[in-house]
């Protein structure tokens, strides 16, 4: 087997066996337990009342606002990652250049605070 | 079939015999060490608040953690009549899946026989931080599924929460990275045999870890992982005076204990990861003799439980934030922070090394 392979079939063999694991867990009440549902049992918990419309509402835009910013700062993480690794043989240039590139970033991350893109009231 | 196709098949056989086996072997033993890590949590929650704790089943309560394994195998497995019934079912199991499939990279020791892991990955910490953040998705599909107030409150909260505190997390990861120079977990642990105190000429100690020249950085690791696993102070999502229990509110039986099982994992992959990148994973405190002689892998479970056990203390003392806090202390304070450490760590080692 080349390396490659040596290196990742493991993982799924790995993820394999906890999937069987978590399965089998999953599966056993379904197995051994009695099942007896009655419509009362069934029914959305809300504190009692029945419930009083569908739950999939509308919700707060912030949350959508919170993933967008997560997906910019993560990408900006994906890209630090390799030059993290290799910052021992880029010298003062790649040093530079990823000062410029987080300085870019920054800005952009004054402009959201500013703009009030952090405040949750 | 020819002799060679035998040989081949018997080849790869034996091979995938042989990686099942190690599998079996770390994740039942991981899965014994959380039941009795669970015991821990819940041991001193109650010594803080000067209760005794699960004490009648076995010795001391030892074996609780077994006995409510049982009673959720024997619970009857509610399924809301409005559920999406398959994707209620998959989110347990996507959450305990991903938070188990983290262990197949964490190194627990390095001997003559090499390092003791299931897969010595070169990109190690890529693939931790990238399966870990596939938790998440098991909390989003569980709120939704339930077709529930209370669980599509709490994966909302929780989604946001967990994000806003993954990106300080990548950034503390990448000043270790910035000091170590590889993403090879083992790597990162014999990095760490020299550093300031074997430049101040003493033996090889506790004092070349990370966590010394890093000191601000462990402490953003640890409260963003507390964040990140939804653990008090942080625990909004199922925060029991306004949300129930959050996304878990339809669970009942195993998947319910899936959703527990993922988080305790969760926790204890982060405990693993902040010795491993801090703590100096199988390192001995001194390298002298009768400590060095002691096995790498009772020096990674102590340091493990150490970790956890601050967890726990975490929990029993401190009060839980407002969710409004929670998001500016992740955004506005541990984001800045991380990110100029980044820069100053970074500009440290460049003034080192031209020097």
């Amino acid at each position: 087997m080349n390396d490659l392979l040596t290196d990742y079939l493991p993982l799924a063999v790995f993820i394999g066996v906890a999937l069987a694991i978590g399965g089998a867990l999953m599966i056993a009440p379904f197995l051994v337990a009695v099942r007896n549902p009655d419509p009362e049992k069934v029914s959305a918990y809300e504190c009692g009342f029945n419930a009083f419309d569908d739950a999939r509402m509308k919700f707060d835009v912030r949350f959508y606002l919170v993933s967008i910013l997560f997906i910019i700062f993560d990408l900006e993480i994906a890209f630090l990652f390799p030059w993290a690794v290799a910052f021992g043989d880029i010298g003062l240039y790649g040093f530079w250049s990823m000062m410029l590139f987080l300085g870019v970033l920054t800005v952009g991350f004054i402009y959201e605070w500013r703009t009030g893109a952090l405040e949750w009231d | 079939m020819s002799s060679e196709t035998i040989t081949l098949l018997w080849e790869y056989g034996l091979w995938l015999a042989i990686t099942v086996g190690l599998s079996l072997l770390v994740l039942v033993g991981l899965l014994l060490c959380v039941a009795f890590l669970l015991l821990m949590d819940r041991k001193v929650w109650a010594a803080v608040q000067m209760r005794r704790g699960p004490n009648v089943v076995g010795p001391f309560g030892l074996f609780q953690s077994f006995a409510d394994l049982l009673k959720f195998v024997f619970k009857e497995a509610v399924i809301p009549a409005g559920a999406d019934k398959g994707v209620f079912l998959l989110a347990p199991l996507v959450t305990a899946t991903c938070a188990l499939a983290a262990w197949a990279v964490i190194p627990m020791n390095k001997d003559g026989w090499g390092t003791w892991v299931i897969s010595d990955l070169n990109v190690g910490v890529l693939y931790l931080l990238a399966i870990s953040s596939l938790g998440v998705y098991g909390v989003i599909m569980g709120g939704w599924a339930s077709n529930s107030k209370y669980p599509f409150m709490g994966a909302l909260r929780s989604a946001a929460q967990m994000i806003s505190y993954e990106v300080s997390l990548g950034f503390v990861v990448i000043t270790v990275l910035l000091i170590v120079g590889s993403l090879n977990l083992a790597t990162v642990v014999t990095a760490q045999t020299a550093g300031i105190g074997t430049w101040l000429g003493l033996p090889s100690s506790a004092l070349d870890w990370h966590w010394l020249p890093l000191l601000p950085m462990f402490v953003v690791f640890f409260i963003s992982s507390l964040a990140e696993t939804n653990r008090p102070p942080f625990d909004l999502v199922e925060a029991e005076s306004e949300l129930v229990a959050g996304f878990m509110v339809e669970y009942s039986s195993t998947p319910y204990l899936l959703f527990m099982l993922g988080e305790y994992v969760a926790i204890t992959t982060m405990c693993a990861l902040a010795t491993i990148l801090f703590l100096g994973g199988w390192l001995p405190p001194v390298d002298i003799w009768p400590l060095n002689a002691v096995p790498g892998i009772f020096w990674f479970a102590a340091k493990v439980v150490f970790m956890f056990f601050m967890f726990a203390m975490a929990k029993a003392m401190v009060p839980r934030y407002r969710y409004d806090q929670l998001m500016r202390l992740g955004w506005k304070v541990f984001l800045p922070l991380s990110l100029v450490m980044v820069v100053v760590v970074a500009g440290v080692l460049q003034i080192l090394r031209s020097a």
